[in-house]
């Protein structure tokens, strides 16, 4: 069993008491909502005749059903409508804060809470969601929660929950000039497997890990659940407290020096116990690819995917499912395949830093004529800097689409969608069958640098071709 | 279809039904409900949603669509089930079109969660008593009477040592899965975490 780690001292910290069935009790420290997992949490208060115990632990947005071309309301989709009414209506109701399109602080929930400085180390944070697990680049143990669960911290603001397993992922090195940490969590996911977190926290951790900027700590800690792990975090470091400082929500004046003194002393100890430590060279990883329907199905560009033989015999199952699905021979290259869409956004590659790297490839380029590019801020503050900068230009001059912050072709509950057996280039986090859209579509995740560089091409690329 | 469907409530110590096999790793929510159909306010109408694309693409030989399996409540799958995204809307889909307990190699967390929370025990097995499970209900029906206070399932002819997590089959033995009201009876103790976390005070912005 861990000790002293971060994940121990935080989940003690919260602990509100040993229920009687042998789970623990855990005080949600921040609940971020939006409108699809919510609806039925209200419904179900309503009907228990429950009110919201503490309305200001709670904030919400809009992300998952918002149109990117048009805004304007009604929503064209009467159910989207529906959806956004029903969450201004609870909110209101409630008195719960919400971030409303057209407010400036609209957006991904899980790019917005960070950036208004709502996100901090050491707290608990729940969403009804599972990529709530990017909190954790922060320092805060945080992790996904379904509409039962979201309804149980409305009216208790706890959770009823199995303490987990800490396995600590130690990164040594640092990541190659063209790498990103999009390519290092993807390698890491298929070094470990999808359900290898299951039961488990990830503590990211080592040199490769502190080296990065808190948007590519929240690309790692983002994508822990597509390798079973609930909830992965990374300890805090000057460039976590420097990234709040100044947030709208961040505390101020005395309060600063009181957060920060308290946040420097949480991290894992330096002789913690773990349940168990995995190591990795993160200089070793190349811009990664993945080729099947899961995203531990993935290999580096100049990789061939992968031959029946050479899986494991627990992979094979998916591993033929993939093939077909996909249309791939297996031994076959990834660099080169043809892409008819290409999408850079979502909440594990929508912020600032992602669309710098994307235009810093796209600048002076044009799209290829086969492919529909587009690109989704990831929330209404990413887009006006994007603006400010001048990335939106770079964009649409290369012939992307520039559209409104949502969640967009991530999971396409609007209206961006894949047609048919399309194939999309996508800095999004899931390679499901039928993600996108389309019941046969197919995605290929990668960095948003790959992305552009396959929109450009036209066809899977090594982005280190475009940035010399 | 079925049409009568009651959701579950109180104690859960025992279910009994038949085996509806369904054969993969890694099936992950968005298969089991894609996510067009989370454009609800309500989970009423999503049972006859559950696996729709995959569903589509088998044209009538998927499991939830024969014949034989219409009336089948406990669901057999393999490993890592439930994985991806946190919508409850899939055990939902799964509870609505008649599932009342799943038995597998194993889950993903919050699908695991989910199920607890909405009263569908899930129990493991491992891989090779799935895969006996599964071969026998290629050829003929299983029938298993599932007794949460033994963790035993039984049939005519076979009996399996179910794995459940302690803490959730206590939860079911005592009504107690639906936790709402356990955590409430904590309200002072809620109180009190409140008033002591460090964070609570410097963020002035709340109350």
């Amino acid at each position: 069993m861990s000790q002293d780690t971060l994940f121990d001292k935080v989940w003690d910290l919260h602990k509100v008491s040993s229920l009687p069935g042998g789970s623990d009790q855990i005080f949600i420290g921040l609940h971020l909502i939006h409108e699809v997992t919510s609806p039925q949490a209200f419904g179900a208060l309503k009907d228990k005749k429950l009110k919201v115990k503490f309305p200001d632990r709670t904030v919400a947005t809009v992300d998952h059903i918002v149109p990117t071309d048009n805004q304007s309301r009604p929503f064209k989709d009467n159910l989207a409508e529906q959806m956004i009414e029903t969450l201004e209506k609870n909110c209101l109701e409630h008195k719960i804060r919400f971030f409303n399109i057209g407010s400036g602080n609209q957006g991904i929930v899980h790019v917005v809470a960070p950036e208004l400085g709502l996100t901090q180390p050491g707290m608990t944070i729940a969403c009804g969601d599972s990529h709530t697990s990017t909190h954790g680049a922060f320092g805060s143990i945080a992790f996904g929660i379904g509409t039962s669960q979201v309804r149980d911290v409305l009216a208790t603001q706890t959770l009823a929950m199995n303490k987990l397993k800490v396995r600590q992922i130690w990164c040594e090195n640092k990541l190659s000039k063209g790498v990103y940490a999009k390519d290092l969590v993807l390698h890491i996911i298929n070094k470990l497997g999808v359900k290898a977190g299951v039961g488990f926290a990830y503590e990211f951790a080592g040199p490769a890990i502190h080296e990065l900027s808190m948007e590519e700590r929240m690309t790692i800690c983002n994508m822990s659940i597509e390798g079973g792990a609930r909830c992965g975090y990374i300890n805090p470091d000057e460039k976590t407290f420097s990234y709040i400082k100044n947030k709208l929500y961040a505390p101020k004046n005395e309060h600063w020096d009181r957060a920060l003194r308290w946040w420097e002393s949480l991290k894992s100890d330096e002789n913690s116990i773990y349940d168990d430590v995995i190591k990795l060279d993160a200089s070793k990883v190349e811009p990664t690819v993945t080729w099947g329907i899961t995203p531990g199905q993935s290999i580096s560009i100049n990789q061939q995917i992968p031959l029946l033989d050479e899986l494991s015999p627990n992979d094979k199952l998916v591993a033929e499912e993939a093939y077909e699905y996909m249309s791939f021979k297996p031994g076959q290259l990834i660099k080169d395949t043809p892409v008819d869409v290409c999408f850079i956004g979502s909440c594990t590659n929508g912020r600032i830093s992602d669309l710098r790297v994307a235009a810093k490839v796209l600048k002076g380029k044009k799209v290829s004529k086969n492919v529909k590019a587009f690109a989704v801020p990831g929330s209404e503050k990413v887009a006006t800097k994007a603006k400010q900068e001048g990335l939106d230009q770079i964009f649409k001059d290369s012939g992307f689409q520039w559209r409104e912050p949502g969640c967009s072709m991530c999971l396409a509950m609007n209206s961006d969608k894949l047609i048919g057996n399309q194939v999309s280039a996508s800095s999004s986090n899931r390679n499901f069958k039928g993600r996108q859209g389309s019941p046969s579509g197919r995605t290929l995740l990668m960095s948003p640098a790959m992305v552009a560089a396959a929109a450009i091409n036209g066809k899977v690329s090594d982005v280190r071709e475009f940035i010399n | 279809m079925k049409s009568e469907f009651t959701q579950p409530f109180g104690k859960i110590s025992n279910i009994n039904g038949q085996c509806i096999p369904l054969i993969g790793n890694d099936i992950d929510t968005d298969r089991i409900i894609p996510a067009r159909f989370l454009k609800c306010v309500n989970f009423d109408s999503l049972g006859e949603s559950v696996f729709e694309d995959d569903r589509k693409t088998l044209k009538g030989k998927h499991p939830f669509d024969l014949e034989e399996n219409k009336n089948a409540s406990i669901l057999i799958v393999n490993s890592n089930f439930g994985c991806g995204s946190s919508r409850e809307h899939a055990p939902q889909a799964l509870m609505r079109w008649g599932i009342k307990a799943i038995i597998g190699e194993s889950f993903a967390d919050i699908f695991y969660s989910n199920c607890i929370a909405i009263g569908i025990p899930c129990f493991t097995l491992p891989k090779k008593s799935i895969e006996e499970m599964q071969n026998y209900c290629d050829n003929q029906f299983l029938f298993l009477e599932i007794d949460l206070k033994k963790s035993l399932a039984k049939s005519k002819d076979l009996n399996f040592n179910l794995e459940i997590r302690e803490s959730s089959r206590k939860m079911f033995l005592t009504g107690e899965w639906d936790a709402t009201s356990t955590l409430l009876d904590n309200e002072n103790l809620i109180e009190n975490k409140f008033n002591k976390l460090p964070y609570i005070k410097f963020n002035s912005y709340y109350s």
